[in-house]
């Protein structure tokens, strides 16, 4: 019961910066824009982040450098696929080769600890919040579990990002006129211009919001989970959002399904290293790792199969007649 | 003199050195249905463009009633009361009737209190017009004819007064065409402005008062519908006398050359998309295939062309079942070999390399002919020489065997398709769209050269969404609705709305 409890209040945290990656890739896919750049940006933001909070001592101006930082690499990937109509993946290529070559180079040259930041202090990182109550009903049966266990003690990114950036960003998406542009552009931009909307402005504005959650889901790792940077510390998680984008069809609940379910796959990969289990013995680490991934291969090569994509994905928009 | 709605005043417009529009008038009066005709590429869609505001004009006025207008942009078209129904449609297929409304114009940045008051509107304008949308369909699941609609009602909801609709009939069935027709009268009587760009002279001579008719860029006539007959406006049209009928005479088919027998086929997704096909084409005579775009006709001619592997069933070609062949080399090469030649319906797509000259296109899927060989080369020689023979035999311009497929016209290059696969003989010839894209001169040489193949006695199996070309040129005609044959007629008893019938009639099986 207690290991249950315990592994899924991680699974809560490690699904954090997955879903706000792939909330991120909601945005720019469904403008029309492939974004394979989430590993890059997170990465930048996660070391502007811990730079950003070990000199001012802030997590907060920390999330402000992570953003700020992710956000001038969506305008990039912007400039690159919207307005000179180049190609999506190449530039999405180039953000994450930009982000794992500059990030150590900076931090050698600010940090001298071989690339990665130093330790921040507790002040300059995130805190995690026992929820109000979650000692004294921690007793009651089943619901105190969850809640103390599973529920409380996690950090204020983590409460946002399920309660509000979530439920925002669905509402955008399908009850707002952002929105309905929004799906517009990505599924037929002609018809979108045609009706007076400009296409640019609307892939512009949806890689904007890609590079805020991406700033936000990069500092969650620096500046929360690991308290300081690390060389190529984001290890795939933003393809992993990305496949979790697509497991969840381009919809945000369905994707958070998705991270879930990998942030579950992973938290379980943590727990069982080392771990004899009964009959097969102690399983060798390596084989542990490779759970997430061979989950999210198996998911996406069987399960969704028909996932339909915006149909304008990847293809840059020129006016035509 | 009734009011103008619209007045363009010595419009020129041109594309580098290509001149598209060349001092263009026309007037349109309000309250009219008025047709701009032409061939493709005679300046209608630049023209159109142009009022809508894609593109700006070199030089010349525009007038919208009465009042100089610069249309900068759509935006400016629509508020200053035009509207326009695209050919290709411009809606989005995933979202409702009512989303696709409201794009562009919601109302405010929550889209509910814009949702409720457009139901409201479309509710009246439904109503008013008879067009029977429902508002909370998903778009890509509607049919064509409704789908067309739509868009209708957009320009309508933003309160267009002058409706642009781009060669509108070109994915219906004869009677969804008629509905459109009674649509657009409708709208005349409710004191609306129509411009019907066509280049069907049917359409223009069953719904238009006053037609205007373009070529080569130039307007060369601005008419009244009923002052002119069909000969006088595709005269007009082309610039010469055109024989609009094809002279065909009567002759017996000889013996069965294709027979198909319950030939099914199913796609991976287990949609069936050919249903028990059984028919036969025999020597010396021409068997169409009319039907709506995306019927099945594609797949049937796919399927005999041996692009694509049935499902079930059997072809039988001269005695020979095709099925049962061994095949050593790709399956429409060795078809090929045996007689069986292919013009597909997409010239561009699967009948052409455009990026290859003119020779190198004519010998494509007769590339192992030794003929044009030299040793294990080939030889340029020959090859140049057999391009030659064929820019000789089907008058194909420029004559230059060189120049790259992709400059010349739609019709020189549906020229190129017919005359490689007409020049290796063959007992059959599967033909797919051959006048598609293709001007009103080059219809009648291709129509020419199909009549004289069937009189040479070769079978051949036309499948085209023209039903004019279907009537004139089949010596019977085969109908197909949703994947299966729905009827069989002789061409010369067949009539348009008798074959729109059963091209509709594919659901009720």
């Amino acid at each position: 019961m207690e290991q249950w409890i315990s592994l899924l209040g991680s699974t809560i945290r490690v699904s954090t910066p997955l879903v706000l990656a792939s909330l991120a890739g909601l945005f720019s896919e469904r403008s029309g824009v492939v974004d394979i750049g989430l590993e890059g940006k997170m990465l930048t933001s996660a070391f502007a982040s811990a730079a950003a909070a070990y000199v001012t001592g802030n997590p907060w101006l920390g999330l402000m450098a992570g953003m700020f930082a992710a956000i001038l690499l969506s305008m990039m990937h912007a400039l690159v696929s919207v307005t000179y109509n180049g190609n999506q993946l190449i530039s999405g290529m180039a953000v994450n080769t930009i982000a794992s070559g500059i990030t150590p180079v900076l931090g050698l040259a600010w940090f001298q600890q071989g690339g990665n930041s130093p330790q921040l202090d507790d002040v300059a990182r995130f805190q995690d919040i026992t929820l109000p109550f979650a000692d004294s009903i921690s007793r009651v049966p089943v619901v105190g579990p969850i809640y103390s266990g599973i529920l409380s003690g996690h950090c204020i990114l983590v409460y946002l990002t399920f309660l509000v950036v979530l439920p925002v960003v669905t509402w955008v998406v399908y009850r707002s006129r952002f929105g309905l542009r929004l799906r517009a552009v990505g599924e037929n931009p002609h018809a979108a211009d045609t009706a007076g909307i400009s296409v640019a402005r609307v892939r512009y504005l949806a890689l904007l919001c890609n590079g805020m959650l991406c700033g936000m889901a990069g500092t969650f790792l620096s500046v929360y989970q690991t308290g300081s940077f690390i060389k190529e510390m984001t290890a795939g998680k933003g393809f992993l959002a990305l496949a979790a984008l697509i497991f969840g069809k381009w919809r945000p609940a369905y994707a958070m399904l998705g991270c879930l379910l990998f942030a579950f796959a992973d938290s379980v990969q943590i727990r069982l290293e080392g771990v004899p289990l009964p009959i097969i013995g102690e399983i060798p680490s390596q084989f542990i790792q490779v759970i997430p991934y061979v989950l999210t291969v198996l998911l996406l090569a069987g399960f969704v199969g028909r996932a339909v994509a915006p149909k304008a994905i990847g293809i840059p928009f020129v006016k035509s007649r | 003199m009734t009011d103008l709605a619209i007045e363009l005043i010595g419009i020129c417009k041109s594309f580098g050195a290509v001149a598209a529009n060349r001092d263009i008038d026309m007037k349109v009066a309000k309250g009219s249905i008025h047709g701009i005709i032409g061939e493709n590429g005679a300046g209608k869609s630049t023209l159109m463009s142009i009022l809508y505001g894609y593109y700006q004009a070199d030089t010349g006025t525009i007038r919208v009633n009465g009042k100089d207008a610069h249309i900068r942009n759509s935006q400016e078209a629509i508020r200053l009361g035009i509207g326009m129904v695209h050919q290709h449609f411009m809606l989005v297929d995933t979202f409702t009737v009512l989303e696709n409304i409201i794009l562009g114009a919601e109302g405010g940045l929550v889209l509910k209190r814009g949702i409720q008051e457009a139901r409201a509107h479309l509710k009246e304008l439904n109503r008013e017009y008879g067009l029977e949308v429902d508002p909370d369909a998903i778009v890509g699941k509607l049919g064509v004819g409704l789908q067309q609609r739509v868009e209708i009602l957009k320009a309508l909801y933003r309160g267009a007064d002058v409706l642009i609709l781009d060669e509108p009939t070109a994915v219906l069935t004869p009677q969804e065409a008629d509905h459109l027709f009674r649509i657009l009268r409708t709208l005349k009587e409710q004191g609306k402005t129509v411009i019907l760009i066509t280049h069907k002279l049917r359409e223009v001579l069953e719904a238009t008062d006053n037609v205007s008719v373009m070529r080569g860029g130039q307007m060369v006539g601005n008419v009244r519908t009923c002052d002119v007959d069909r000969a006088a406006l595709a005269d007009l049209m082309v610039g010469r006398k055109v024989n609009l009928q094809v002279d065909k005479a009567q002759r017996e088919p000889g013996e069965v050359v294709l027979s198909v027998k319950d030939l099914n086929l199913t796609d991976r997704r287990g949609v069936r998309l050919l249903k028990d096909i059984n028919l036969h084409v025999r020597a010396g005579e021409i068997v169409g295939i009319a039907g709506v775009a995306g019927n099945g006709q594609s797949e049937l001619l796919e399927v005999l062309a041996g692009m694509v592997q049935p499902t079930s069933g059997e072809i039988v070609y001269k005695g020979q079942n095709l099925g049962t062949l061994k095949y050593r080399q790709p399956k429409a090469a060795v078809l090929r070999r045996l007689g069986i030649a292919h013009v597909p319906e997409d010239r561009s797509r699967e009948g052409l390399v455009k990026a290859f000259s003119n020779y190198e296109n004519a010998i494509l899927g007769y590339q192992c002919d030794r003929s044009v060989c030299k040793g294990p080369f080939y030889s340029r020689k020959a090859l140049v020489a057999r391009m030659n023979t064929l820019i000789k035999q089907f008058d194909i311009r420029p004559d230059n065997p060189m120049l790259r497929v992709g400059l010349l016209s739609g019709g020189n290059q549906q020229k190129v398709v017919l005359a490689r696969e007409i020049y290796a003989n063959p007992d059959l010839l599967l033909v797919g769209q051959p006048t598609r894209g293709v001007d009103i001169g080059a219809i009648e040489f291709i129509h020419k050269r199909l009549i004289e193949l069937r009189d040479a006695g070769k079978a051949v199996l036309l499948v085209s969404v023209e039903l004019e070309e279907i009537m004139s040129l089949s010596d019977r005609i085969l109908v197909m609705a949703g994947g299966q044959i729905t009827g069989e007629m002789a061409g010369q008893e067949a009539t348009a709305p008798a074959l729109g019938l059963l091209m509709g009639g594919g659901d009720k099986h």
